[in-house]
């Protein structure tokens, strides 16, 4: 029995392009991620740039289906899917995006946004309308207001429309990466309520992805810390904030100003000035653990060969040599 | 009696801009102090004035559309409104330094990185094309890049997002400016890179020894680097504090819902305090304290009369009917 | 009087049509590569001899034709743009409309009557000296530099509303630092693209000026040859033409990627 949604082993790789498809260059943007995200809940992915979570996501979805792996939402497998049944299933998965200025076509009103979706399941007009009345009024926009254009609104506002347009589809699960990230920090608080309310009245699952350690530990009931590719830590959002334990985690936390961090930050000061400003992205040749050019903890088996991602009590699970034989 | 030891002293600024759609006031009569050596961080959202006021500091702001309605705006002494372009021209760069956000756009894609430092010091300090050299390797082993010809040598586009915020710095300070204006100059950058950015910031402070106005939306950020902070919110100064005293001590509803409403871990399970609404128009502001329509302390009075600042000791101001 | 059966016979034997067309076409790509476009039916000469002949002068009316275009549109387009909705600005933009609107064989004709016929500065027809190609590459280069100085404005404004323009601003650098240094290099990007473009086009012959100039150009050569039914010549012509406009749009490539760093090929 699967979780609500169950991911295997996911690998997404990037190939070269041309007429010799070059195999010696490909980037690996996703290595091998396994998570597993029950129902009703949130799961929380922090990474910073770079670290393959765009990938990620584009990838479970199946935007741009994984090199490898198995998706499974709803104890479906989406692989095994035909395109026109991936299509029809694609309505219970939605996504929210970072900027609503380009997530909404300037030249479409919000009607007409919202309801696209809609003539594809076969709603006719006044229940179109009523949909998307309900759904604007779900997320505070006034549905008088929806023969304007995306223009007309102001940056959260568009945010809460950019919503309405996911959930009018009534999906079972939204996928939203960095949702709040562009907005003021006055109406970020009113979007995460927002997205609060909606899970608890929709029954929607969550797979929020942010930067920001702070909104994730806020609002997640499990994390994963993603590097390079791969998932280098998890756990229950308690497990994580009151004893983090990758190196990685802990140079995280470290660079939040006000994140109380346990004893095993000693090493953090440590940490040489660049971090993964600038890394290149691993290829399939790369060997050995991803984040050993910066680990303080690094050893020689650490180059060798790759860590893998094994329990340490509870849920909490950690990529690391170093860590994983302490414990 | 404002001190004349002050490096940047503005006093009353107030300054609208006339558009086809009707006038914008975008501030209305701030005031704002920074010594010599101390960070001021500027705290506000969009559309509140902080980037106006960073632009007319350094003169940017084109005379029309913008109009000054009053105030002056004094570096080492000299109001710098009215200057003749030329004079202003002299001491930006030289005098006053700014940093942006996305150095990504804000470094020219074309020009290679050192010849983008080295023409401000030929420029500026009348140096050889040789000795400019010399000095931008300098500057860019302050800023943390080692004596690197090899980046002087690079095109913007080459350079990871952390090493062309660490270039835009050692752009701003190879002519030793006594002010810095850094405008959000963590915001575009990932988390783990933040906090080597303002410690950066704070190092080369003290070794320049220059007076620092930082801009920000982000109080935890703000907390970590600032040593006074002013809050600005539709154009107006609402709060004003050593950086202890505004957390510890705050007093204006709009500084104490902004950090209610910030979530964090400890939050966890409880709603967030959001503030209702939002900031309004430069073109729109309402009547009396601007933030009375979404104040949880409004009485009718604050929706009538402008609160005047009140000094409250220690340094510590705010614009308030509500606070004793 | 019809040609007899064996008078056609010996014809296609000459011609090489009595082959199949695929060994027609390997024979043709073969003759191609060694630069052999057959004789012309007209005039019994070899084509590629015909055409190396004309070329320069098609070469050197096109080339003074850009450089014109481009003296007269850059320094006006930037100027435009630096000074928006001012004297000179209102004055490029007249300049561009008319450029645009004029065809280029009135202004030809126009140019002819004026300062050919009228008062005698520059001789009527003819190719002898460069005297002959001034006014020929003032029409065309008057139509061309029109849509340059669109181009170049345009390009210069969104250049100038660029943020690293704000901070050239605030590095205190003058304001011809910032629009020359900073602005203009960007700028030049698409306007050099479209340049070369006309060019490649240029110097596929331009036509109708060759003809109000009786230039004896290129593209007379090829007109005639259509007129004329003249098979191997308008194979070669074609075949030449595409083979220089592919050259010059490499060229451009090339250029473009010296301009901008970021296209470089490493």
């Amino acid at each position: 029995m699967h979780r609500f949604v169950e991911i295997k082993n996911l690998e997404k790789t990037y190939y070269g392009h041309g007429i010799f498809k070059s195999l010696k260059n490909a980037v690996k943007a996703v290595d091998r991620v396994s998570l597993g995200i029950e129902k009703k809940s949130i799961f929380g992915l922090v990474g910073e740039s770079g670290c393959g979570k765009t990938s990620l996501v584009r990838s479970v979805l199946y935007l741009d289906p994984p090199t490898a792996g198995e998706v499974w939402v709803d104890n479906t497998l989406l692989g095994d899917l035909p395109a026109s049944g991936l299509r029809s299933f694609r309505q219970r998965m939605q996504i929210v995006f970072q900027d609503p200025n380009s997530a909404l076509n300037p030249k479409m009103n919000i009607q007409n946004s919202l309801e696209e979706g809609l003539v594809n399941r076969g709603f006719d007009a006044p229940r179109r309308k009523k949909q998307v009345s309900r759904v604007l009024d779900l997320v505070g926009i006034s549905p008088s207001h929806s023969t304007r254009y995306p223009h007309e609104f102001s940056g959260g506002q568009k945010q809460r429309i950019v919503i309405a347009r996911a959930i009018c589809m009534e999906p079972d699960f939204l996928v939203l990466d960095e949702p709040v990230s562009n907005l003021d920090v006055s109406i970020q608080a009113q979007i995460v309520n927002l997205l609060q309310d909606l899970k608890e009245d929709l029954g929607l699952t969550y797979l929020f992805i942010s930067h920001d350690l702070n909104l994730v530990a806020y609002l997640s009931d499990r994390i994963a810390v993603m590097y390079r590719g791969r998932l280098v830590e998890s756990g229950s959002t308690d497990e994580i904030m009151n004893r983090p334990l990758h190196p990685y985690t802990l140079k995280l936390f470290s660079s939040i100003p006000g994140m109380e961090i346990t004893a095993m930050t000693a090493d953090a000061g440590n940490m040489p000035e660049f971090s993964s400003d600038g890394v290149k992205p691993v290829t399939v040749d790369t060997r050995g653990c991803h984040y050993i050019d910066l680990c303080p903890l690094r050893g020689r088996e650490c180059a060798a060969r790759e860590p893998q991602i094994e329990t340490v009590h509870g849920s909490h699970k950690v990529a690391c040599f170093k860590i994983n034989k302490c414990m | 009696m404002k001190s004349n030891k002050n490096l940047l002293d503005i006093n009353n600024l107030d300054i609208s801009f006339i558009q086809a759609r009707g006038a914008a006031h975008a501030l209305r009569g701030i005031d704002l102090t920074i010594a010599s050596g101390e960070i001021l961080a500027l705290v506000g959202e969009s559309g509140s004035g902080k980037t106006v006021t960073s632009m007319s500091i350094m003169g940017l702001i084109p005379i029309p559309p913008a109009r000054i309605n009053k105030g002056s705006l004094l570096f080492k002494g000299n109001d710098l409104i009215g200057q003749p372009h030329a004079e202003m021209r002299k001491l930006r760069g030289k005098e006053i330094a700014m940093v942006f956000q996305e150095p990504a756009k804000y470094l020219n894609p074309s020009l290679k990185i050192g010849e983008q430092i080295t023409e401000m010091l030929v420029l500026h300090l009348n140096m050889s094309k040789k000795q400019a050299v010399e000095k931008a390797l300098e500057y860019l082993d302050v800023v943390g890049l080692g004596k690197s010809r090899r980046v002087l040598n690079s095109y913007p586009h080459e350079l990871s997002g952390g090493m062309k915020q660490r270039v835009m710095i050692a752009m701003a300070i190879c002519c030793n400016p006594s002010l810095l204006i850094a405008d959000e100059p963590t915001t575009a950058l990932d988390v783990t890179l933040q906090l080597q950015i303002l410690k950066l910031i704070r190092n080369l402070k003290k070794q320049f020894s220059m007076g620092v106005l930082f801009i920000s939306h982000n109080l935890g950020i703000v907390r970590e680097i600032a040593d006074r902070i002013s809050v600005i919110y539709a154009g107006k100064i609402v709060e004003s504090a050593s950086n202890q005293s505004l957390f510890e001590d705050t007093l204006h509803p709009y500084t104490r819902a902004l950090l209610q409403s910030i979530p964090d871990a400890e939050k966890r399970g409880h709603r967030l305090r959001a503030i209702p609404g939002s900031v309004p128009d430069a073109e729109n502001i309402p009547s009396g304290c601007s933030f009375h329509p979404r104040c949880p302390l409004a009485q009718d009075m604050c929706s009538q009369e402008i609160p005047l600042t009140k000094d409250y000791g220690n340094g510590h101001s705010a614009a308030c009917h509500m606070v004793h | 009087m019809d040609a007899s059966e064996s008078d056609i016979e010996a014809i296609r034997a000459k011609l090489g049509t009595d082959k199949p067309i695929l060994n027609q076409y390997i024979q043709w790509l073969w003759d191609v590569f060694r630069f052999d476009f057959g004789h012309s039916l007209t005039s019994g000469r070899p084509v590629s001899e015909l055409i190396l002949e004309r070329f320069p002068l098609t070469l050197t009316l096109a080339v003074l034709g850009i450089v014109l275009s481009i003296i007269i549109a850059i320094p006006l387009g930037v100027i435009s743009a630096v000074r928006r909705w001012s004297f000179w600005d209102y004055i490029g933009m007249l300049f561009s409309q008319a450029g645009m609107a004029i065809p280029s064989f009135w202004l030809g004709i126009l140019l002819l009557m004026l300062l050919s016929i009228k008062y005698r500065v520059f001789p009527l027809f003819g190719s002898g000296s460069i005297n002959h190609l001034i006014l020929p590459s003032i029409s065309l280069g008057i139509a061309r530099a029109a849509v340059l100085l669109r181009l170049t404005r345009a390009s210069m404004v969104e250049e100038l509303s660029k943020e690293y323009v704000i901070t050239a601003r605030a590095k205190g650098l003058t304001e011809r630092m910032v629009n020359y240094k900073h602005a203009l290099k960007n700028a030049l990007l698409p306007v050099i693209t479209i340049a070369g473009i006309q060019l490649g086009y240029m110097l596929g012959g331009a036509i109708i000026i060759e003809q109000v100039f009786s230039l004896p150009g290129l593209g007379r050569l090829f007109l005639f040859a259509v007129y004329q039914r003249d098979f191997p010549l308008i194979q070669g012509g074609v075949v030449f033409v595409a083979f220089v406009f592919s050259f010059i749009n490499f060229t451009v490539d090339i250029l473009y990627s010296v301009l901008n760093p970021r296209i470089r090929i490493t």
